[in-house]
């Protein structure tokens, strides 16, 4: 009994000491660059930021709560920027009261791992993808998965599909994909960060419940994000992409997935991309800010160390991306990041000259 | 309390002061969760009312929520738990206050015993990930149902090997406390062991049996990690023990860091009804033991 109420009252204590820890650190004079958000970056970020201290002796402290976290915080002005593997929508950019910018950062995409006797390479369409998940292919020699895997025998075996069970960035890529691709995906689930599944479609939190379901389970296959089924040596399927052909994810054709012309807003989505070498299920993962950067008690000095950050992380921070298996910027993606981050302004004029 | 003596009683009215703000502190954090919910999830209320408790479908993609799969999922996880773990429990409680209460075997199980109460919910999820799933799988491929290793039946296994120490320490020490002579008067009236323990320890204990699984019934329905690692996650409702399922504390840990607007409010709605059927439990719960302690005293004496 007593142990149970000390534990109540220890997570209570640790609960408010976290909130009180978020919102505490109200942008004040220390220059700590405050920013939360998309976890899926955080590895990469952390990286850029240590290195980005080292050189410039700016500290940026940054949070992986969600992308829905990020614009939270953003919106509630507790941060200096956010994370999201979406771009924002229409209703929260109106939440937001004033201009937000998305300025890309790197992109990731999310694969197909299976676990299959021998492991062989499959190749998938996006039909089959989506009956799959839907639950009318029901068994792995199907003719319609056959059809795309000619020369591999494919055995009597139940699928089993496996979504994320947490809302995630992850599984807004992947339902955005299947929707723009299958019509009856699109009126059936639809897309979202957490949508209806199926009936008997099993769900399994994080990455590594996804992968730890799959591995375990004769049969199964789920969407994890590429990093992570690189980093587990999971094998996983080819996509036929709008071009008509299998391409493998690999870091060289996801970010070829971004080599079409972009809106000057970059906000485009890059599922099913027209890039003919370009990975289907690919995404940019954005930095947002508020465009005018004077509001609350922002000095004009923290919201030029912002801009530079900015700067740097869609330049020369680039080359910390690969080596942590994130795709980098195509050239397109940089350059109109550029021209955003030179938009910022401070009471109305442009912060960087 | 009564005491007006000026004197001796600084210290001792600090003392009252200082006890009576923690105790009311603790009131005022209850008030303040109750309160904090309330209003976070006035949107979603407004929006479903009393609907949200009989609504069947959860899709954050068209923003129409309804809890009851995982109000289902919640209470038959929990109870199905709380029926596999009763039976253990009160074997340990048994075995360990009243046959063998002393010794290095004793002492060994009981703190076992403890060990297991303090392990962290997620290793027992990854080793019903590891071991539990695939032994269920095995039996869903036998019994010819579709082999996924993981839902209803699955969770509430692990949730009734979480609980069963909690239930069961309590029941031993309120075992241990037995006044001897009722069980020596019996057995100078030529009752066996067994009759002792049937007709007297646990009527006299009942209370306290009952209190510990009661306790451990709170923490089945709280529980989160373990539960989501092997419930399956889906929001339906279950069609059979088999069937992958949800709990409300399970939906709230999955969604939440990534909700806005009334996803968000939604979810928090969901956590108040957890917090009220958490209190409903335990109001049952003292209930129950009050009533049971009345009957038992009369009993027994």
């Amino acid at each position: 009994m007593i142990n149970s109420f000390l534990r109540t009252v220890s997570f209570t204590v640790i609960a408010l000491v976290a909130v009180l820890g978020i919102a505490g650190h109200a942008p004040a004079a220390d220059m700590e660059l405050l920013g939360a958000g998309a976890t899926f970056p955080q590895p990469l970020y952390s990286k850029m930021f240590d290195a980005y201290y080292q050189q410039y002796k700016v500290k940026i402290n940054y949070q992986g709560i969600g992308s829905g976290g990020g614009i939270n915080q953003l919106i509630k002005k507790t941060v200096d920027f956010g994370g999201t593997d979406a771009f924002m929508t229409e209703k929260e950019l109106k939440s937001a009261g004033a201009p937000v910018l998305h300025v890309p950062t790197c992109l990731g995409a999310v694969v197909l791992a299976y676990n299959l006797p021998g492991n062989p390479k499959l190749n998938f369409t996006s039909d089959t993808i989506a009956e799959i998940f839907l639950g009318t292919i029901t068994k792995w020699n199907d003719p319609k998965i056959a059809a795309a895997n000619p020369k591999t025998a494919l055995p009597n075996l139940a699928i089993s599909p496996v979504h994320r069970a947490d809302s995630s960035g992850t599984t807004f890529i992947f339902t955005e994909y299947l929707a723009k691709t299958n019509d009856a995906w699109k009126q059936k689930i639809g897309l979202g960060k957490s949508v209806n599944w199926p009936a008997g479609s099993i769900g399994q939190k994080g990455n590594p419940g996804v992968a730890g379901y799959v591995k375990q389970t004769p049969g199964a296959i789920g969407y994890v994000e590429l990093l992570y089924a690189v980093q587990n040596k999971m094998p996983y399927g080819n996509v036929k992409n709008k071009a008509g052909k299998f391409i493998e994810p690999s870091l060289k054709s996801v970010t070829a997935a971004a080599n079409i012309p972009l809106p000057d807003d970059t906000n485009k989505s890059l599922t099913n991309t027209d890039a003919a070498a370009g990975y289907p299920i690919s995404s940019f993962t954005w930095l947002i800010f508020y465009k005018e950067q004077n509001y609350g008690v922002k000095t004009r000095e923290r919201a030029e160390a912002l801009a530079k950050l900015l700067m740097w992380m869609v330049g020369n921070g680039q080359r910390y991306v690969e080596p942590l298996q994130y795709a980098p910027l195509s050239k397109e993606a940089a350059e109109k990041s550029v021209k955003l981050i030179r938009s910022m302004t401070y009471n109305g004029a442009p912060l960087l000259k | 309390m009564t005491r007006s003596t000026p004197n001796i009683d600084r210290s001792e009215r600090t003392f009252t002061v200082v006890l009576a703000i923690s105790g009311g502190f603790i009131v005022l954090l209850l008030i303040g969760i109750m309160v904090t919910l309330f209003f976070n999830s006035l949107p979603a209320i407004r929006e479903f009312g009393a609907g949200f408790f009989i609504g069947k479908t959860w899709n954050a993609a068209a923003e129409t929520f309804g809890a009851l799969p995982f109000l289902v999922g919640t209470l038959v996880t929990s109870f199905l738990a709380l029926l596999i773990s009763v039976p253990f429990s009160l074997a340990i409680a048994l075995f360990l206050g009243e046959y063998y209460r002393e010794g290095a075997v004793s002492g060994f199980l009981r703190s076992a015993v403890e060990v297991l109460a303090g392990i962290p919910s997620v290793i027992y999820g990854l080793w019903g990930l590891f071991l539990l799933m695939p032994a269920v799988r095995y039996i869903e491929m036998k019994l010819g149902v579709a082999p996924q290793g993981v839902g209803i039946l699955t969770s509430s296994l692990i949730l009734a090997i979480m609980i069963i120490p909690f239930a069961a320490s309590i029941g031993r020490e309120v075992i241990t406390f037995v006044p001897g002579d009722l069980k020596e008067a019996a057995y100078s009236l030529g009752a066996t062991r067994f009759e002792v323990v049937r007709n007297i320890v646990v009527p006299y204990a009942r209370s306290g049996i009952i209190a510990g699984i009661l306790l451990s019934l709170g923490r089945a329905i709280g529980e989160t990690m373990a539960v989501t690692m092997l419930i399956g996650n889906s929001n339906f409702l279950p069609t059979s023990i088999f069937s992958p399922a949800n709990t409300m504390a399970s939906v709230i840990a999955n969604e939440f860091a990534e909700a806005t607007g009334v996803t968000s409010a939604s979810l928090i709605y969901l956590a108040l009804v957890l917090f009220f059927v958490t209190m409903l439990v335990n109001i049952a719960g003292t209930w129950v033991i009050q009533k049971l302690t009345v009957e038992s005293s009369r009993e027994v004496t």
